[in-house]
């Protein structure tokens, strides 16, 4: 303990001369105070410590409830109180002491009153809860609890001549407004009258009130962007300069509330244009807190409606961020970036080296905040390398709440491959998942795709990888994911001919037998039981199923099954209740009951009473009683906060058990168990995806509209992994593999590649032929050529769009050279890749048999083969060559790449490796 | 909005804490745990900034003080920084040249200027002088009354 005061004493040597300086001269040795601190500092051990200080609050509460202790005691026991309840140690007694102290006092001694009682309690604590009979105790509670008090009180002091007071009374209207809205309601127009105080400070504090309700002020933009415009400009007294900035805080508390009244709303966000450019033009001084001005203003920039130059300038402004060598701030870009890049994606392609920089940061924060921009520019091309990198986070993760996070966002985008993706969610994940995932996963099954042909195969590998998932160690899965398996083996295994109801049905029973498994799964597992057997051998594991299952302690289980029992024995009503997943109508349910109607009119009139919904049944016991049992409500309202989170989820909602175990077994099944009741259900999964979220493939889509009217001979040639307008400058090689994790990663991010072609009028019994040539001028793996046949028929005119997917290897052209000349080529060429490619034979002329498949296949020319090595070259159709250096090692072909074209590699090489592929 | 500030030194012992919105004593227990050992465990050359449950936080160290900041998650970071930069300034310029001890043996004093400059989780008033007229007031009150 000694040792805390050795080390201050050695980093701050000027401690010695402490008793000259002013604040400190009052750091008194002798105070009762100073005599604990010391005392405890002396001690060596906790149970030390906790006896010393039970001692001190022994002394302390026969202080305080002495009626001889003078105020000025009072104040310093209640300074000494505090200290122990800093510690860890309850004072409790001393609260009331605080409150009287706050309410009795001189200013001084209230103000030490006041300091306590926020420290000690707050509008939860159960103290203030059994004050509430004491009446005249209560204002005081609000006062310092709630750091505000009545209305009137505070609204009076609106009017107070200091302007500090002015000050606190906004500020503590504005906590009033954040705990009860409402009550405040009937005096906006006093904080209109704040907002014009003559002192910027008060109109500073009135800000955090409009940023609460700023929408319903738009009216109020002007004057927002006039008050900006005078800070900005140094309008302000030197007081409010922060680091010779001046007034950082209210200039982004400004850009915040016009973030938010721009938004959507062009002709509002026109009035703030110049000012905004202004903010960016004048935050130029390199310190931290301009950095932060210009973040919230980067971010009120791409909130807004967009203007185009000042887009320009926010971007160039991330980049400062993202390349900045302070940490922190290359944080705030990578967060900024996270925000703009789902309306401008393109941004991540300029950064995309420093993102997969830091996507390797030693820092988690950092990388997590890697993951989070990822997330935003998931695209079908790059989505397994990114869910890839995200569990690969997710294993090392220890903290839940990240877990939970994250596991939502790979859900999120693991549609488009579906199966892989969510098994490694489901077994890593485990029950840490939000229920709705599990349930939207199933609902994307059963509902499928357009074409049934998709559906078929996508269920078919899901009855697949479970079964063989089933045969291994069943041991570790988490019980959710053994629900969605035993919920595809029901409904999805006779999809597959060849396999016996029988071996599910082994497998399943495994399930049931094991420990681990919860009564739900189990639950689970009985009913997709039901819905496989068919067959004797699997009616006979049924049977002894449920011989097991009929002594259980769970009446579900006992339900489901007896339910297995009857059905496994009656096909006919089987296959009744639960038809083959065939037909792609959901069931109906009739939730009236109405088909129970005759059953019911029947023991009407055979004198049973008629049914009363459960709350009436309540009431009417409630009437009965003459004493209730029941607590009492609390009777002061407790709101829980929001950062308590829990951690895990309460069990799925999706159980079937749940919601029918009450009812008859044949209600069961006709309500809902062969599809799962998925009206209610909130649909998340679809063709594009996730639904609620827009993808960011989409919007590149619809951002990239080709212009039919552009000129034939227009080439571009666009690529996923650079942008077009910062070209690649040449890498190192240790860079190699990051350029080859960037191309995957931004790959569908730039423009699509998209040449218009042709635009033709075709009159009746006329032919016409329009000739092109193209050439290249960015090579990528496919070019598209688009098209757009217009012609007239009987006065209406039609339109009809075509495509046509033109593979790089159209293009690419021999080349012949010679030895010399390549050798003298290939140095001064910058643009390199590498990578090993499959042989095709294994024997003797491997390589000479691998390289004559690419001859062929890619139109290249080999310039000579010397032993294990064979130098080969191409060109693109006009004069841009490309050389490739292969040579054998342990087994693959090991290709070189280079070219003076910079994606012209990368393509080639896709390509090669497609043409080794197909043999 | 500011959730709560928290001092502490480098062997974990809590200095000051002030707390913006209700919380139980439990709950405070928990953060003042997860907070030392989470900014404690934090590496040299590592960003100011973690994440915690869905709150952000922000710190920094100061001699062997850890100032330690939780803010709502689109709170912006940098400001944070400078948040707790300016509290450090305000008690370096009230005691003169602050060390640890300062803010042991005065810590009513830290929290007074604390109440100052923050006021329901928001800034109050950012000017040094202003806090300080504020402070030196009350002591020259104080010296009057005994």
């Amino acid at each position: 303990m000694s040792d805390v005061v050795e080390k201050t004493l050695t980093a701050l040597p000027s401690l010695l001369s402490l008793d000259s300086q002013p604040g400190s001269a009052k750091l008194s040795s002798t105070s009762k105070l100073g005599a604990l601190i010391r005392g405890i500092t002396e001690l060596t051990s906790k149970h030390e410590e906790e006896k010393l200080i039970q001692r001190e609050l022994a002394s302390l509460k026969d202080q305080v409830s002495s009626p001889n202790t003078s105020m000025r005691q009072m104040k310093e026991a209640m300074v000494r109180a505090i200290y122990c309840e800093m510690l860890g140690y309850e004072a409790s007694f001393s609260y009331i002491h605080a409150i009287k102290l706050a309410q009795q006092g001189s200013i001084l001694d209230k103000r030490v009153g006041y300091l306590a009682v926020t420290l000690f309690l707050n509008e939860n604590h159960e103290f203030v809860l059994t004050c509430y009979d004491y009446k005249h105790i209560i204002p005081i509670i609000i006062y310092c609890v709630y750091d505000t008090c009545n209305t009137p009180l505070v609204e009076e002091k609106l009017n107070h001549p200091k302007e500090i007071i002015r000050r606190k009374a906004v500020l503590a209207l504005y906590k009033f407004y954040l705990i009860a809205p409402n009550q405040v309601q009937h005096i906006h127009n006093r904080f209109r009258k704040a907002l014009c105080d003559k002192d910027p400070g008060v109109m500073f504090a009135s800000l955090h009130i409009y940023l609460q309700m700023i929408k319903g002020y738009k009216d109020l933009t002007a004057s927002f962007v006039t008050i900006l415009k005078q800070v900005v400009s140094g309008k302000l007294p030197m007081d409010f300069n922060y680091h010779s900035v001046p007034a950082p805080w209210l200039q982004i508390q400004l850009l915040r509330i016009l973030s938010i009244l721009g938004k959507n709303d062009q002709s509002t966000s026109e009035i703030m244009y110049d000012v905004l450019d202004e903010s960016l033009k004048r935050a130029e001084i390199n310190h931290n807190i301009t950095y932060a001005i210009l973040y919230e203003c980067v971010k009120c920039i791409y909130t807004i409606y967009p203007k185009t130059d000042l887009l320009e300038k926010a971007a160039k402004c991330i980049g400062n961020f993202v390349l900045s060598s302070k940490i922190n701030l290359k944080y705030l870009g990578l967060k900024a970036l996270t925000y703009v890049v789902q309306q401008d994606p393109k941004l991540a392609l300029q950064h995309q080296m420093t993102i997969i920089e830091c996507l390797d940061h030693p820092d988690v924060i950092i990388k997590r905040e890697t993951l989070e921009l990822l997330f935003r520019i998931t695209n079908a091309q790059n989505i397994t390398v990114i869910v890839e990198k995200m569990l690969e986070f997710l294993h090392q993760s220890k903290d839940d709440h990240t877990t939970i996070d994250l596991v939502g966002k790979v859900a999120e985008i693991a549609e488009k491959y579906p199966l892989q993706t969510m098994n490694t969610v489901f077994s890593l994940g485990g029950d840490m998942i939000q229920p709705d995932i599990p349930n939207s996963f199933l609902k994307l099954l059963s509902e499928g795709f357009e074409s049934e042909e998709e559906n078929k195969k996508l269920r078919l590998f899901a009855v697949d990888s479970y079964i063989l998932l089933l045969e291994g160690e069943t041991r570790n899965l988490p019980q959710r994911f053994l629900q969605v398996i035993s919920w595809v083996l029901g409904e999805y295994s006779h999809l597959r001919n060849d396999l016996d109801p029988a071996r599910v049905m082994t497998l399943l029973t495994k399930l049931l037998e094991m420990r681990q498994t919860s009564s739900e799964t189990k639950t689970w597992v009985l009913m997709a039981m039901t819905k496989l057997c068919s067959g004797e051998a699997s009616v006979s594991i049924a049977r002894s199923v449920c011989e097991d299952l009929s002594s259980s302690m769970d009446t579900v289980q006992r339900q489901r099954a007896h339910e297995l029992l009857l059905l496994s024995q009656d096909r006919a009503l089987r296959s009744q209740l639960l038809p083959l997943c065939s037909d792609p109508e959901p069931l109906e349910v009739d939730s009236s009951l109405s088909f129970l109607d005759a059953f019911v009119s029947e023991a009407l009139a055979a004198g049973a009473a008629p049914y009363k919904p459960p709350h009436q049944r309540q009431e009417e016991l409630a009437q009965q009683k003459a004493l209730s049992l029941e607590p009492y409500e609390l009777s002061l309202p407790i709101n829980m906060s929001s950062s308590c989170v829990t951690g895990r989820q309460s069990p799925t909602l999706m159980s079937v058990s749940s919601g029918l175990s009450g009812d008859s077994a044949e209600l069961s099944h006709k309500g809902g168990s062969t599809t799962l009741k998925l009206e209610g259900v909130k649909r998340v999964w679809g063709r594009e995806g996730y639904l609620s979220k827009k993808e960011p493939v989409e919007e590149v889509a619809q951002a990239e509209i080709p212009s039919p009217l552009s000129s034939p001979n227009q080439h571009t040639g666009a690529s996923g992994t650079s942008s077009n307008t910062h070209p690649p400058i040449p890498t190192p090689e240790p860079e190699q593999e990051k350029q080859q994790l960037a191309s995957s990663l931004f790959v569908g991010l730039g423009s699509q590649s998209s040449l218009c072609l042709v635009r033709a009028d075709i009159y009746a019994l006329h032919v016409a032929v329009f000739q092109y040539s193209l050439s290249v001028i960015r090579p990528v793996v496919h070019f598209e050529v688009m098209g757009m046949l217009s012609y007239q028929s009987s006065h209406k005119s039609h339109e009809v769009e075509f495509t046509y997917k033109l593979p790089l290897t159209n293009f690419i052209r021999p080349f012949t050279v010679s030895t010399e000349q390549y050798g003298a080529m290939w140095l001064a060429f910058s643009n390199d890749t590498k990578q090993n490619l499959n042989l095709v034979t294994d024997g003797q002329d491997s390589l000479t048999d691998t390289l004559n498949v690419l001859k062929g296949k890619l139109n290249l020319h080999i310039v000579e083969i010397i032993g294990m090595e064979g130098i080969v070259a191409c060109r693109l159709a006009q004069d841009q060559p490309c050389l490739l250096h292969c040579h054998i090692h342990a087994g693959t072909l090991a290709v070189w790449l280079r070219s003076p074209v910079p994606d012209l590699p990368d393509s080639l090489l896709y390509h090669c490796q497609r043409a080794l592929e197909g043999t | 909005m500011m959730r709560f500030l928290l001092l502490f030194s480098r062997q974990g012992k809590l200095r000051l804490q002030k707390w913006y919105t209700p919380l139980s004593e439990r709950e405070k227990k928990k953060i003042i745990r997860d907070m030392t050992t989470m900014v404690l465990a934090r590496q040299p050359r590592t960003c100011n900034f973690l994440h915690w449950k869905d709150l952000k936080i922000i710190y920094k160290r100061y001699a062997s003080l850890y100032f330690c900041l939780g803010v709502e998650s689109e709170e912006n970071e940098l400001l944070g920084l400078e948040v707790i930069h300016r509290y450090v300034e305000l008690l370096d310029k009230y005691f003169g040249n602050v060390c640890e001890l300062d803010i042991i043996f005065n810590f009513e004093k830290a929290y007074f200027i604390l109440d100052e400059f923050l006021m329901s989780g928001e800034i109050q008033e950012t000017s040094k002088q202003t806090i300080n007229r504020c402070i030196e007031n009350s002591d020259m009150l104080q010296e009057l009354s005994y």
